[in-house]
C-alpha cells in the first residue's frame, strides 16, 4: 500500500495500479469515455484528466506513486474535460430527443452533469451513411465519438475484428473492411460493441413495429416466448435490484401487450438438453465425432462458420431453444390448437442481437415457413413496455401457458456460463447410467470465468469437460484442439462473457456486480424447481409420447436439428 | 508464387511488424492495394482484414484503385498551396465527380495528391502522367482535361 494525496486527503493506492482506480475506489467519480475495465489504457478520450503540479495528466494512464498529489476537480481539469465534451458534441447530430439512447447515454449525460448549456463550438459536421446492411445491428458514424471501446471489445475480447478505425484526423471513422458494411464483414452480431458505446451510435435492428402491427393485425395469432436469462434481468430496468426474477410479472406485461399465448423458452431449453444429451451419448457410445460442442449460442456458431469451418462436424446439431420452440409452436401446438401455422406470429424475447440474425437462416425455414418471425431483445420489450405504460412492480404474476412452458431447473440455467453443460450432464448421466447423479449441483462449471474445465466421472469412464465464454476464450480452447488435445468430450462455448445473462440485448450499463446477481438467481431458481433435471419434465415427456417419438428421431431430425457450413467472409 | 507471397518470403521475420513495407511493396508492385491483397496479406501475416484496411487508409500514399490512363499528380505542397492548389484540386475532383486518390469509372483518370514536386516557381502545378501544367487556375482544367481525353498515353503509367 502507498499513500497518494486526492484533492487534498490522503487515499490508499495499491502499487503499479492506475490513478483512476484509486480515485475511484476513493469514491471520487472522474468520468471517463474510453476507459474499459480490464483491458489496458488506451488514453483515447481525456475525460479522465487531472491536475498534478499544474498540469494535467490522464489518470487512466498514470500509474500511482507515493506521495503523489493530484486535484480531480480543479477549475482547469473541470474545464479541460467540459472543452471535450463541449467539442464531441460540435460533431454530434443534435437528435437526442429521437436517439435510441436518449436518458441512457454517457455524453448526453456528461453534457448535463458539465452544464454545457450553449453551443460554443459550431463548424462542418461529419457526413458518414447508416450502415443498416446487417439482420441485427444498426451502426449509425455520425454518433460515434471514436471512444475505440466497440473496436477493444470486438477484437481483444471477442477475436472478431469486424471494424477497426479507418482514415485519419477529422475524416477518421470506425468502420468495416472496405467500408463494405457489417453484413459482408465477420462480425457474428454477438452485440457486444453496442453495451460498451456510450452513445447512440451501435444499436440493435429493432423489430418492435413489425411486433406491434402483428399485434394489431386480426387475422394474426401471435405468441411470444421468453428467454430463460429475460426474468432475472428485466427488472432491472423497472428499479428493481439486478437479479430480483421476474418471470410472474413478466407473463402477465406479455398479455397486456396483447401476446395471444405467453410461452417460456426455459421448457424448449428442457427439449434441447433431450436432444443434445442424446447426440452426445450416441456419439460418445458410438465413437462418433468428439469434443461435441454446443451449438445454442448463434454467435458462436457464425463465429465457427467463419474461423473454424474445420471443426463443424464437432458441433450439436440441436438447434437453439429459441429454434426449438418456434417449430413446435408451428406444428405441434398449432396442430394440437387447431391453428393454422401461416396464421401463427411467433415472436421471441431474447437477451440476444445473434438471434435476430439466427432467424434468417435458410435452415431455419420449415417448408418454407420460419420458425420465428421477429425476436425483439430485452431492451426493445423495456420500450414496448414503457410505450404500454407497464410496470413490472405493479403487474401481479400470471403463469405462462402450457404445455410450451413448465420447466426444470436445468432449463432455466441455460442463461449462465456453464448452466446448458451441467444441464445436459444431469440428462447425460441419466441416459448412460440409468440412474440419477447423486447430487445435481455441478459446481466446478458455475461462475463468471472465462474458462472451467472439469473431469466427470461417469460409471467408471472419465468425461472431459469444458466451459467456455466470450470468444477470445472459445478460440484459445479450440486452438489447443486444433493442435491435437483430445481429453475433452464436451464442451460449451457461449458468444458473450458469462453467458445469456450478460448477452448483446441486455439493459445498457449493466455492472459485473449485476450479472453475478443474475447467475446466483438462476441457481436459486434451479435450487427450488420441483424438477431439476430435463427428463424429468412431464410436459417434455408428453411430447415425445405425444408427437416427437424419441430424442433424435424422424420427426426430432426435421423439426429441432439443423446443419452448419463454412462462411465467406471479409476477415 | 503469388507477388505477396514474393514480397513476404523476402521478409526476415514476418509478422505484424512487416504490415507497411509489405503494403508498400505490394503497392510498388501493383499499383494498388486491391482487396484481394488486404485479404491474402491479413492471412500471411495473422491480421485481420479491418485492421489493414484501417492502417492503409490512415496514410496517404495507399491507393485502393488502379491508376487511370491518365493519372493527375496535383501537388499540394506549400508553394503551390498559397497559390491556390486547394482550389485547383476541387475543381479537378468536381469536373472529374471523384474524389483524390481515386479513378474515374471510366479509367480514364485518377486524382493522386503529391506533396512539393520541385517546380515551386510554376505554382500552383500539376502533372499529368509526367506531363508538367504550369501556374494552372481552376478555369483551366477542363481545356485540359478535353487534351488528354482526345489523345491516348505513348505507354500507360503502370
Amino acid at each position: 500500500m502507498i499513500q497518494i494525496e486526492v484533492n487534498n486527503r490522503q487515499v490508499e493506492a495499491n502499487k503499479g495500479e492506475l490513478l483512476l482506480t484509486a480515485i475511484r475506489r476513493a469514491g471520487i467519480k472522474v468520468p471517463t469515455l474510453c476507459h474499459f475495465e480490464g483491458l489496458p489504457p488506451s488514453g483515447a478520450c481525456r475525460l479522465c484528466v487531472v491536475e498534478m503540479d499544474g498540469r494535467l495528466a490522464p489518470s487512466c494512464a498514470t500509474t500511482v506513486s507515493e506521495g503523489m498529489k493530484c486535484q480531480t476537480h480543479s477549475a482547469k481539469a473541470v474545464r479541460a474535460r467540459k472543452t471535450i465534451i463541449e467539442l464531441l458534441l460540435a460533431d454530434h447530430p443534435d437528435d437526442c430527443l429521437y436517439c435510441v439512447r436518449n436518458g441512457n447515454c454517457d455524453l448526453q449525460t456528461l453534457a448535463e452533469e458539465y452544464g454545457v448549456r450553449t453551443r460554443r463550438y459550431q463548424g462542418e459536421k461529419s457526413s458518414c451513411h447508416l450502415d443498416v446492411s446487417s439482420p441485427a445491428l444498426e451502426r449509425d458514424p455520425a454518433k460515434c465519438i471514436l471512444c475505440g471501446k466497440c473496436v477493444r471489445v470486438c477484437e481483444e475480447i471477442q477475436n472478431v475484428s469486424a471494424i477497426d478505425f479507418v482514415g485519419r484526423g477529422s475524416k477518421t471513422r470506425i468502420e468495416t473492411a472496405f467500408n463494405d458494411g457489417l453484413n459482408m464483414s465477420s462480425c457474428v452480431f454477438c452485440g457486444q460493441c453496442i453495451k460498451v458505446c456510450p452513445t447512440g451510435a451501435l444499436r440493435e435492428k429493432s423489430s418492435t413495429k413489425e411486433v406491434l402491427e402483428a399485434i394489431a393485425d386480426p387475422d394474426k395469432y401471435v405468441v411470444v416466448q421468453h428467454a430463460p436469462a429475460i426474468s432475472v434481468s428485466i427488472g432491472e430496468a423497472f428499479g428493481l435490484k439486478p437479479g430480483v426474477e421476474c418471470s410472474g410479472p413478466l407473463n402477465g406485461a406479455l398479455r397486456r401487450i396483447g401476446f395471444d399465448k405467453v410461452f417460456d423458452t426455459s421448457f424448449t431449453a428442457d427439449l434441447t438438453i433431450m436432444e443434445e444429451g442424446a447426440e452426445f451419448v450416441s456419439r460418445f457410445k458410438n465413437k462418433g465425432k468428439l469434443p461435441m460442442i454446443t451449438s445454442c449460442s448463434p454467435g458462436w456458431v457464425k463465429y465457427a462458420e467463419q474461423f473454424y469451418p474445420d471443426m463443424l462436424d464437432n458441433l450439436s446439431s440441436c438447434k437453439s431453444p429459441q429454434q426449438m420452440m418456434g417449430a413446435v409452436i408451428k406444428n405441434y401446438f398449432a396442430e394440437k390448437s387447431n391453428i393454422d401455422p401461416k396464421k401463427i406470429f411467433s415472436v421471441s424475447v431474447m437477451p440476444c442481437i445473434a438471434k435476430k440474425f439466427e432467424v434468417t437462416r435458410d435452415e431455419m425455414l420449415n417448408d418454407g415457413v420460419p420458425d420465428i418471425d421477429a425476436v425483439i431483445t430485452t431492451r426493445e420489450l423495456v420500450r414496448l413496455m414503457k410505450m404500454r405504460g407497464l410496470d413490472l412492480n405493479s403487474i401481479e404474476p400470471e403463469p405462462a401457458d402450457n404445455p410450451l412452458s413448465l420447466k426444470t431447473g436445468a432449463g432455466k440455467i441455460f442463461a449462465t456460463s456453464g448452466g446448458v453443460m451441467e444441464a445436459a450432464l444431469r440428462s447425460a448421466y441419466f441416459l448412460l447410467t440409468g440412474k440419477e447423479l447423486d447430487s445435481l449441483d455441478i459446481k466446478v462449471v458455475r461462475g463468471l470465468e472465462g474458462r472451467k474445465e472439469a473431469k466427470i466421472n461417469i460409471n467408471g469412464t472419465e468425461v472431459g469437460i469444458a466451459v467456455v465464454s466470450g470468444l477470445k476464450n472459445a478460440s484459445d480452447l479450440l486452438d489447443e484442439i486444433r493442435a491435437g488435445r483430445s481429453d475433452l468430450h464436451f464442451i460449451e462455448i457461449m458468444a458473450c462473457p458469462g453467458g445469456c445473462i450478460n448477452g448483446g440485448g441486455q439493459p445498457i450499463g449493466v455492472t459485473p456486480e449485476a450479472v453475478a446477481a443474475r447467475m446466483k438467481s438462476l441457481y436459486s431458481i434451479d435450487k427450488n424447481e420441483k424438477y431439476r433435471a430435463s427428463h424429468l419434465n412431464p410436459d417434455i415427456q408428453k411430447l415425445y409420447k405425444d408427437y416427437l417419438g424419441e430424442p433424435l428421431g424422424h420427426k426430432s431430425h426435421k423439426l429441432l436439428h439443423t446443419h452448419y457450413a463454412k462462411r465467406d467472409v471479409v476477415k | 508464387m503469388s507477388v505477396i507471397e514474393k514480397i513476404i518470403s523476402q521478409l526476415s521475420n514476418p509478422g505484424r511488424d512487416s504490415l507497411i513495407p509489405v503494403l508498400q511493396a505490394v503497392q510498388e508492385e501493383e499499383g494498388f492495394i486491391s482487396r484481394e491483397s488486404v485479404i491474402e496479406i491479413g492471412k500471411a501475416l495473422d491480421l485481420p482484414a479491418s485492421k489493414i484496411y484501417g492502417v492503409a487508409t490512415f496514410y496517404n500514399q495507399f491507393r485502393f484503385t488502379p491508376y487511370g490512363k491518365w493519372n493527375i499528380q496535383v501537388c499540394r505542397g506549400t508553394a503551390c498551396h498559397v497559390k491556390g492548389s486547394a482550389a485547383l484540386l476541387s475543381r479537378i475532383e468536381r469536373e472529374l465527380g471523384i474524389g483524390a486518390g481515386e479513378t474515374t469509372k471510366d479509367g480514364f483518370f485518377s486524382i493522386e495528391i503529391v506533396s512539393c514536386i520541385g517546380a515551386c516557381g510554376l505554382a500552383p502545378v500539376i502533372a499529368v502522367n509526367g506531363n508538367f501544367h504550369a501556374r494552372v487556375t481552376p478555369d483551366d482544367v477542363p481545356v485540359i482535361l478535353k487534351h488528354y481525353r482526345s489523345i491516348q498515353p505513348e505507354e500507360s503509367k503502370q
